[in-house]
């Protein structure tokens, strides 16, 4: 663990792997809610990272930080989200044909994985999900489609993703859902939040 | 009975509604967003006796008009204008007495862009996840106000402000942006970062609450490989393909995966906030101990 510091009061905390950020990620959201973590306005993990801001003593923090006993990513501590999906998406055949399968076989290997919400950005309620094997990544599209449908269930690298609204987008459409990723009207509003465990069922296999 | 609203006359190049924005929400990708210029917004809810965290109008240069439909106080700051009420000079940055039925025209910015509007009561469209404020880039809060919009005011709590005129800075001819150099500084080569010492830039006219772009000479990277995705502040000072800076502002991004050569300190953020395109900018890159 590195960590950087970003202006005058936040911190980078750069790892070694998504896993590492992970479970620092859910480390402080344990120390949070005991209460022992200095206060911070922001907890945002990525990809590779994990940011605090609103730190009163950044550099203090750093320093505490190294003395930690960071466990490994502990099993989740929220019930899984069950996403219905139909295995319909427009680049179903392409991503079959670069995995070297059958789109039916696509929506087999995925249904079967297990995910977990690693980080979220891009728009509200959009999380970036991690549990395919790396050698299923895919590159994104050379050309993004300047509007893709809500609900659309994408993949991008070893992410899959679904989009709340219809956005532009550059992700491999696989399957759609009528799952409501994001409600502001609903509390929590967003249906995946980093660190939630998430598996897709294959419409008709409910 | 009193109809606590207002009915906008002109709605004007882009006129926002912001409170303090929606902090807390970033590791679901929710911008902070938020009013640009803070002191700015708070001083106008001072003048009329709001709390600073009540709802005020964001304008974009070219001002706005509004009808209020009840007797209301009213205190226009931020970037410089004519106010008028029912077409009388009326005072800037001060408590205005309007009657119901009058028109309160915030005129074209002297300087800077953005003129804020704070009515006694605040404006009162529904928050969303504890805001009232317009984000531009996820669409979260009230769509920009559009001519012939009803905007609903609170109840006035508190006295309007004692001060008659209050004093404002005024926009400056350059902005000055201090740069806390990190986190990902070293992803430029040394002479870039000279070069985002001594370039000459200027605001660039695509910059909008999302970011302040400039055009000047390209920061060139050390590194090329790509970033994977990470956090984002306000203030950051992202640094696309392009090579042009872009400073964070309220309604930036919560993760991106542009490195950021470092973060424009706090209260220079209120500069960027008023600077129209054109303005020269000066970095000023300040080390940070690691």
């Amino acid at each position: 663990m590195r960590p950087l510091p970003v202006g005058e009061d936040a911190l980078l905390v750069e790892c070694a792997s998504g896993e590492e950020a992970g479970a620092l990620h859910a480390e402080l959201l344990r120390r949070r809610s005991e209460g022992t973590l200095p206060g911070v306005t922001e907890i945002v993990p990525a990809a590779r990272t994990v940011l605090l801001c609103g730190l009163a003593e950044p550099r203090r923090f750093a320093t505490l930080l190294a003395q930690w006993d960071i466990p490994p990513m502990p099993p989740a501590m929220r019930e899984t989200v069950e996403i219905p999906v139909r295995y319909d998406g427009p680049d179903l055949a392409e991503v079959a044909a670069m995995w070297g399968v059958t789109a039916g076989e696509v929506a087999r290997i995925h249904s079967q994985a297990r995910f977990r919400v690693a980080f979220c950005g891009f728009a509200p309620g959009f999380g970036y999900l991690t549990g395919l094997p790396e050698r299923y990544a895919v590159p994104r599209m050379a050309t993004p489609r300047t509007a893709v449908p809500a609900g659309s269930v994408g993949l991008a690298g070893a992410y899959t993703g679904i989009y709340p609204r219809s956005s532009p987008g550059g992700w491999q459409l696989i399957g759609t859902t009528d799952a409501v990723l994001w409600d502001p009207a609903r509390e929590p509003a967003a249906l995946l939040a980093p660190g939630t465990p998430v598996r897709f069922v294959a419409d008709g296999a409910l | 009975m009193t109809d606590r609203a207002l009915v906008v006359v002109r709605a004007g190049a882009l006129t926002t509604v912001q409170d303090l924005g929606r902090p807390g929400h970033a590791h679901v990708g929710v911008p902070g967003s938020g009013a640009l210029d803070r002191p700015a917004s708070a001083l106008a809810n001072r003048l009329v006796g709001n709390g600073i965290e009540a709802a005020v109008l964001e304008t974009t240069l070219n001002g706005c008009a509004v009808r209020a439909r009840c007797a209301v106080t009213v205190a226009v700051t931020g970037a410089p204008c004519a106010v008028t009420v029912d077409g009388r000079p009326a005072a800037w940055a001060a408590p205005v007495t309007v009657t119901a039925g009058a028109v309160v025209e915030v005129g074209h910015a002297v300087r800077g862009v953005r003129s804020y509007v704070a009515f006694s009561g605040g404006v009162a469209v529904d928050p969303v996840l504890g805001s009232r404020s317009t984000d531009l880039l996820s669409g979260l809060g009230p769509a920009p106000l559009a001519d012939a919009a009803v905007l609903p005011l609170g109840e006035a709590a508190g006295a309007p402000g004692r001060v008659d005129v209050a004093p404002a800075p005024g926009p400056a001819d350059e902005l000055v942006l201090h740069v806390l150099l990190g986190p990902r500084d070293d992803w430029f080569t040394k002479a870039a970062l000279r070069m985002l010492a001594v370039g000459a830039y200027r605001v660039a006219s695509a910059s909008n609450r999302i970011g302040l772009r400039t055009d000047g000479p390209a920061l060139e990277r050390a590194r090329h490989d790509e970033l994977p995705s990470e956090g984002m502040v306000l203030g950051a000072v992202q640094v696309p393909p392009d090579g042009r800076p872009v400073v964070f502002l309220a309604d930036h991004p919560t993760t991106g995966g542009y490195p950021v050569v470092g973060v424009v300190r706090g209260r220079d953020l209120t500069g960027a906030a008023q600077a129209a395109p054109g303005t020269p900018v000066r970095f000023v890159p300040v080390p940070v101990r690691r």
